[in-house]
C-alpha cells in the first residue's frame, strides 16, 4: 500500500484545484446500471406470496417473507392480554422515541417496546448530519427537488413534501430539546453540503449528530416517564375482527416468554435490514437491523414499496479488517476529502448521490482494476483525509470528525497524516412499508415511521434525510396514532392471529424449507456447530 | 470420521497455542481464538450469542463496555468490545448495564422565568447550580481521577465533574460531548457519582439555554407556517418527471 500512498501524495497538489463536474443524467444512469449492486443479475427474486407477490426483492429479504412464523401463533394467549394500551410503539430508535413522546404528550396511554435497549439503533450511528432548508437562500421546494432527483424521481410526492415541509420545525424542536448543533456565536447554523444537495443545509453536531439527537430524545423520554420494556421483540402483529391492527405478540429475549399487547393503534419503528448482509456486503448498521417490522407488517397484509433497492454507502471501512464495513461518514467528503484510485487519481466528483459514488468505486476496483489491494486481498480506494487539514486548517479533523479520528487511531492509523481505505458497505433500506403522509399503512391502525417506512426516498436516499425522516414521520405517526386511538373508545373485542396461521399454511403449500423462520431478530455470527441454534425460539 | 476440533470449545489453560491463535479468558474460562479478532467477534467465535452486551457494533452506543486484565499486570483496563482487539492472556468480563442514578427533570421548566415557548431565562448562567441541585453527589468527588483513567473515549471525566461543581455548564457540556454512556466511569467512582448522566444534563442545558437559537430557523419555520411555500410545493408535487428533471438540471449550486 505504501507505493500507492506515495502516488497519492504526489497528486495532491494538482487535485487541490482539480474540478470534476457532476455527471450528466445519461452517464449517471449507465454507471448505475453497470455497477450498482441493485442491478446485478441473479441477486433478486420475485415474491411468491403476500401483498407484493410478483415484486422483486433481494434473496436475503425474500427468505424472510417466504418463511414460517418465528413463534407458534397458538402459543399466545389472546384472551387475556398482558398489556392494554392506547398506542403501542415497537422500536426504540429515533422514530419510535419521537413517536412515543408526541403520542404521550397528546394524552395517549403509550407503551414502547424494543428488542435491544432504547437507542440501540442506526440513529445513534448516524454521523454526518440532518438536512433542513432553514436558511434564507434555501426553501422546502429546493430541498424537495434535491430529494426527488436523488430518489430517481420515484419518491411518493406527498411523503417527500411532508419531509421537506416539516424539516425546519424539526430543527427548532431539537434546539428546544437542547441538541448541540454546530453554530456561530450568533446562533446561525454552520451548515455544509452532502451528496446531491444544491444548498448547504446539512446541520451537524461534530460527527456525532445521530448520537447527540438520540441521547436527547432518550433523556426526554425518561424524564417524561414513557413506559418502556426493553429486550422484548415483536414477533407478530395482532389484528381485530375487522382486520385492523390491534397490538402485537412479544418475545422476551431474556426468558423466552411470549407476551400479548392489546393496543388501539400500533406504530412500527423497527428500522432496516443491514444485518441481512445483502449480496454478502458488510454493513454499517447496528446489531438488530434484521427487517423484523417488514416481515410483521407484510404478514398482516401491509403493502411494501421499493423493496428492490438497497443503499450501499460509498465509504465503508475497507481496512483495518476488524472494522470492515463500519461507516466513514459522508461528512469526511463534505469537508474536503477526495477519493482516489491506486494511482492517486480521482475518478468521480465526491458529492454525487450515494448510489452513483458507490457505483463508481465498484467500477474502479472491478472493471478498471485500479483498486488498492488490502493486506487481506480485498480491494478499496483511498479517501485522502490529510487533504482536509490542508484545505480547512490543521486540527479540523479532530474538531469536526472526532469519532472518525478515534475509530482509526484505535488501530494505529492517523487519518490526519495518512489516507484511509474505503469500499461500499450496506447502509440503508431505501424502501419499506408503504405509508401515507400521516404514517399510516394499508392496514388500518398500523403506522410506520423511520427506516421501516417506504416511499419517502424513492430509489435512493440523500445523506441527512434519514435523521430527518425518522423525526418527521415519527412525530406525524405519533400524532395520527394517538388521535385515532382517542376516537376509538373501545379496544378490540377479539384479538386474532389467523393471518399468521394462514401464512404458515400457505408457506407449507408453497414448500418453503421448514427451518426458514422469520423474523430472525438477531444475526448469528457464531461458527459451526453453534450457528443456527438460537438461544431463543426453542423454548417457545 | 474424526471429529474436527473447533476453536469454540473451552481449553485447559495450559494447552499449547495453535499458530495464529491467542488464549483469552471469558469470565475465567480459557478459549483459543484467532489473534486478530475484536473482543466481540472473539466471544462469538466461542459460541456466545449476544443479547445484552452488543448494540451498534460501531463504537457509538456504549452497550459493550468490557473490563479486562492481561496476565503481566494487576492493572485493570477497559474497552468497547466492538472496537478492541484481543490480546494473548486477556481476562475479560462485560458490564452490559450499571444501575447508576439518573435524575428526572423538566428541561423546559428550567426556563420558568420565560415568557413564552422558546424563550429563556434572562441570565442563562444562573442555571449553573442546577447541576449540583439535581446531582448533589458530584460534591463528593475526591479528585481521584479514576473516571478519567478508565474512560474508553478518553474523555477528561473528572474535569467535567469539576466543571459541574463550579456550575460551568458550557465547559461540562463541551468536555463530555464524546460520551457514549457506557457507564464505566460510574463503576469506578468511589463517590458513586453517575458522571455520564451529569454530562447529559449539562449538554441539554447548554443546547437549550446557553447557545443562541438559530434566527434563520425561527424565520423559516414561521414562513412555512404562514403558507409561503405551499403553492410552490403543490406545483412540484404535481409536476411530471420530465418537468422535474428539467428543473433538477437547472439547479443553482451553492458554492
Amino acid at each position: 500500500m505504501q507505493p500507492s500512498i506515495e502516488k497519492l501524495n504526489a497528486t495532491r497538489q494538482f487535485r487541490m484545484t482539480q474540478q470534476i463536474p457532476l455527471l450528466p443524467p445519461d452517464q449517471k444512469q449507465s454507471l448505475l446500471e453497470g455497477f450498482h449492486p441493485d442491478y446485478k443479475k441473479g441477486t433478486m427474486r420475485e415474491l411468491l406470496l403476500g401483498p407484493n407477490k410478483g415484486d422483486k426483492t433481494p434473496h436475503e429479504l425474500a427468505n424472510l417473507f417466504e418463511a414460517y412464523t418465528a413463534t407458534d401463533p397458538s402459543l399466545a394467549d389472546l384472551k387475556c392480554p398482558d398489556y392494554d394500551v392506547d398506542v403501542l410503539v415497537i422500536g426504540g430508535g429515533g422514530a419510535g422515541v419521537s413517536a412515543a413522546l408526541v403520542a404521550q404528550a397528546a394524552g395517549a396511554n403509550v407503551l414502547l417496546v424494543t428488542k435491544l435497549r432504547v437507542a440501540d439503533a442506526n440513529t445513534t450511528m448516524a454521523q454526518g448530519g440532518i438536512q433542513a432548508a432553514d436558511k434564507p437562500n434555501d426553501s422546502p421546494a429546493i430541498h424537495y427537488l434535491d430529494v426527488l432527483g436523488g430518489g430517481g424521481y420515484k419518491n411518493k410526492p406527498d411523503l417527500a413534501r411532508a419531509l421537506t415541509y416539516d424539516a425546519p420545525a424539526i430543527i427548532a424542536w431539537l434546539e428546544e430539546m437542547g441538541v448541540l448543533f454546530d453554530k456561530n456565536a450568533d446562533g446561525a447554523m454552520l451548515t455544509i453540503h452532502g451528496g446531491g444537495t444544491s444548498r448547504k443545509r446539512m446541520h451537524t453536531c461534530r460527527d456525532y449528530t445521530g448520537l447527540e439527537i438520540m441521547r436527547c430524545l432518550k433523556d426526554e423520554m425518561l424524564n417524561c416517564r414513557v413506559p418502556v420494556i426493553e429486550y422484548n421483540a415483536a414477533t407478530e402483529l395482532l389484528l381485530d375482527a375487522d382486520g385492523k391492527c390491534a397490538g402485537a405478540v412479544l418475545l422476551d429475549l431474556e426468558n423466552n416468554r411470549v407476551r400479548v399487547v392489546r393496543a388501539k393503534t400500533t406504530i412500527l419503528a423497527t428500522g432496516g435490514c443491514g444485518r441481512l448482509h445483502v449480496q454478502g456486503f458488510p454493513t454499517s448498521n447496528h446489531y438488530g437491523a434484521t427487517a423484523d417490522g417488514l416481515v410483521l407488517a407484510y404478514r398482516a397484509g401491509a403493502k411494501l414499496a421499493f423493496i428492490d433497492t438497497i443503499q450501499y454507502h460509498p465509504t465503508g471501512v475497507a481496512f483495518p479488517t476488524q472494522i470492515v464495513g463500519q461507516l466513514i461518514t459522508e461528512k469526511v467528503r463534505s469537508v474536503g476529502a477526495q477519493l482516489t484510485n491506486v494511482e492517486g487519481n480521482r475518478f468521480i466528483y465526491e458529492l454525487e448521490t450515494r448510489d452513483c459514488t458507490a457505483s463508481a468505486i465498484i467500477r474502479e476496483c472491478q472493471e478498471r482494476n485500479l483498486g488498492v489491494k488490502t493486506p487481506t486481498g480485498d480491494f478499496g480506494v483511498w479517501l485522502d483525509t490529510p487533504l482536509i487539514e490542508l484545505l480547512k486548517g490543521p486540527g479540523t479533523i479532530q474538531k469536526q470528525l472526532p469519532a472518525m479520528y478515534r475509530q482509526f487511531i484505535n488501530f494505529g492509523i492517523d487519518m490526519t497524516k495518512e489516507p484511509i481505505l474505503t469500499y461500499p458497505t450496506q447502509h440503508y433500506q431505501n424502501g419499506g412499508i408503504l405509508i401515507d403522509d400521516k404514517g399510516e399503512t394499508t392496514v388500518k391502525g398500523l403506522y410506520v415511521a423511520g427506516e421501516a417506512a417506504g416511499g419517502i426516498h424513492g430509489r435512493n436516499r440523500l445523506m441527512g434525510n434519514s435523521l430527518l425522516d425518522i423525526l418527521v414521520f415519527g412525530r406525524r405517526a405519533g400524532v395520527a396514532a394517538s388521535e385515532s386511538a382517542r376516537q376509538s373508545a373501545k379496544s378490540a373485542a377479539k384479538l386474532s392471529l389467523d393471518h399468521a396461521k394462514k401464512y404458515n399454511t400457505l408457506a407449507k403449500e408453497l414448500g418453503f424449507p421448514k427451518e426458514r423462520k422469520a423474523p430472525i431478530l438477531l444475526p448469528d455470527y457464531r461458527p459451526e456447530p453453534y450457528k443456527g441454534h438460537f438461544t431463543f425460539f426453542e423454548c417457545g | 470420521m474424526e471429529k474436527k476440533k473447533t476453536t469454540c470449545s473451552p481449553r485447559p489453560s495450559d494447552e499449547r497455542l495453535e499458530p495464529g491463535k491467542v488464549t483469552i479468558y471469558l469470565m475465567g474460562k480459557a478459549y483459543q481464538v484467532p489473534a486478530s479478532l475484536t473482543i466481540m467477534r472473539a466471544m462469538e467465535e466461542t459460541g456466545y450469542q449476544f443479547v445484552r452486551g452488543a448494540g451498534c457494533r460501531g463504537g457509538f452506543c456504549g452497550a459493550c463496555a468490557t473490563v479486562f486484565r492481561t496476565a503481566d499486570t494487576y492493572k485493570l483496563k477497559v474497552g468497547l468490545a466492538c472496537q478492541t482487539v484481543i490480546q494473548d492472556g486477556m481476562y475479560l468480563a462485560q458490564l452490559p448495564f450499571y444501575p447508576a442514578n439518573k435524575a428526572t427533570y423538566d428541561l423546559a421548566g428550567f426556563g420558568v422565568q420565560r415568557s413564552g415557548t422558546g424563550a429563556r431565562p434572562p441570565d442563562p448562567q444562573s442555571l449553573g447550580p442546577v447541576l449540583v441541585q439535581l446531582y448533589p453527589e458530584v460534591m463528593r468527588c475526591i479528585s481521584c481521577n479514576s473516571c478519567t483513567k478508565i474512560c474508553p473515549q478518553d474523555i477528561k471525566v473528572m474535569d467535567y465533574v469539576n466543571a459541574a461543581i463550579r456550575g460551568d455548564i458550557a465547559k461540562c457540556s463541551d468536555l463530555s460531548f464524546n460520551c457514549v454512556a457506557c457507564g464505566l466511569c460510574a463503576t469506578r467512582c468511589p463517590a458513586e457519582i453517575s458522571q455520564y448522566h451529569v454530562g447529559m444534563l449539562a449538554r441539554r442545558l447548554h443546547g437549550a439555554y446557553i447557545l443562541k437559537r438559530a434566527p434563520h430557523t425561527k424565520q423559516m419555520t414561521a414562513d412555512i407556517a404562514a403558507g409561503r411555500f405551499d403553492a410552490e410545493l403543490d406545483t412540484l408535487a404535481k409536476a411530471s418527471t420530465d418537468d422535474l428533471k428539467a428543473r433538477y438540471a437547472k439547479r443553482e449550486m451553492e458554492k
